[in-house]
């Protein structure tokens, strides 16, 4: 059964932008579900801050579900513009598709941890409700740094011309670029998540250190975000990089599967670090005289679980730069 | 395209190196993660035995390495060797 280019590139449209919101709308809704959860909460604990509680909880919840918005717009230019009928769009709107789906996944459900523990800490001490949604706020922007990355990514893919470069590899760079950037955002989106969370609890908790435990938290996040920026880094590289036309199979599939070892070696050591900081930050509030010490046990313990995320990021360079 | 068997054999070698470094990559970031995790909350509650503390989250993320390093190494086996 042959069909024409033009039928391929609708086919693969459609199922890009059915894969980008499938997938972007699965961590929005799991993040808000849980602010939802600390919210009820919360308002079980203090009746009397139900004002408040209930304005925090939907300030968070718009943040958490700006990731799928992204998915959301990434879908509808999907459907709804016109694509070049060649046979390389297919992989292009297919690989925008995933990349943009699962970038969002993270960014998410992580959102969702700072605003339910804000919510939480203000059942706990009303008077600085103002304080804890500033700090809910920071913690879930950062957090939606790595959703923009595959965003940017996405955008990329769907706007810059392919279509001068040489069929192969191409068609494997951009299903690399999609995976790497896609799946490099999972894990760095709940990892600073967890350690945003223990930055609105510890505000809570002593609201006099709000400057360390806010220094630890924007730390730690910056820590955890490292291997998102990784994944687009390889992104960006296998963009953008001219290759010379394969006339095999295995230069296309090391390409491939260079996306794929950095996009999936990022998820663990992204959540990790997410759980240390998570940790330390928690700390850092309950006893503000030992940050020093907090800090270095973060860091070094960071820097291990950062250990195979560094081991995907070079097997990834070998694959694109060496073989 | 023709494929060969020869370009096939390659290619999968690729493959698999890729999806044997990223997977494998999962378990000990998170696992570690969880170690360094518990090592911060207990320095935090006792800051005194914060040297002893560190030696034993060195030894247990260390453990916790190896079948990492596992993957590196078939990752490298499949890349250069095979």
């Amino acid at each position: 059964m042959t069909y024409d280019i033009a039928t391929w590139v609708k086919v693969s449209a459609f199922i890009g932008s059915g894969l980008s919101m499938g997938f972007g709308a699965v961590g929005a809704a799991i993040g808000e579900g849980y602010t939802a959860a600390q919210a009820n909460a919360a308002l079980s604990r203090n009746p009397d801050s139900a004002g408040n509680i209930f304005k925090n909880m939907l300030v968070g919840q718009a943040v958490a579900e700006s990731a799928a918005i992204f998915a959301l717009v990434v879908a509808m230019i999907l459907l709804f513009t016109e694509h070049r009928a060649e046979t390389l769009s297919v992989y292009i709107l297919i690989s925008a598709g995933v990349c943009m789906g699962l970038g969002a996944i993270g960014s998410g459900i992580g959102a969702g941890y700072p605003a339910g523990e804000a919510c939480f800490g203000i059942s706990r001490q009303p008077a600085i409700s103002d304080q804890l949604t500033t700090t809910m706020l920071i913690g879930s922007a950062v957090t939606q740094t790595s959703a923009i990355y595959a965003l940017v990514t996405s955008l990329i893919l769907l706007y810059a011309d392919f279509f001068t470069r040489p069929f192969s590899p191409t068609w494997a760079a951009v299903i690399g670029a999609g995976l790497a950037a896609g799946l490099g955002a999972i894990g760095s989106g709940i990892g600073e998540g967890f350690v945003a969370r223990a930055g609105c609890e510890g505000v809570a908790r002593q609201p006099l250190s709000r400057a360390p435990v806010t220094n630890g938290m924007l730390l730690g996040m910056a820590v955890a975000e490292t291997t998102a920026i990784y994944g687009l880094l390889i992104a960006v590289i296998l963009l953008f990089k001219t290759f010379e036309p394969a006339t095999s199979m295995a230069p296309c599939m090391a390409l491939v599967a260079a996306g794929l070892c950095m996009g999936l070696g990022a998820v663990g050591p992204g959540i990790g670090e997410g759980f240390t900081g998570e940790g330390a930050v928690r700390w850092m509030a309950r006893s503000p005289n030992e940050v020093a010490i907090l800090t270095r046990s973060m860091l070094v313990g960071q820097a291990v679980s950062e250990s195979t995320g560094i081991y995907s990021l070079v097997i990834a360079l070998i694959l694109i730069f060496v073989v | 395209m023709a494929i060969e068997g020869v370009d096939i054999i390659r290619s999968a070698a690729f493959l698999g190196a890729g999806i044997c470094m990223g997977l494998g990559a999962i378990g000990p970031g998170v696992g570690e993660g969880m170690a360094a995790a518990k090592a911060c909350e207990a320095i935090g509650k006792n800051p005194k035995e914060a040297g002893l503390l560190t030696r034993t989250m060195l030894v247990g993320q260390a453990v916790t390495e190896s079948t990492g390093i596992y993957s590196l190494v078939i990752a490298l086996l499949l890349l250069f060797v095979v």
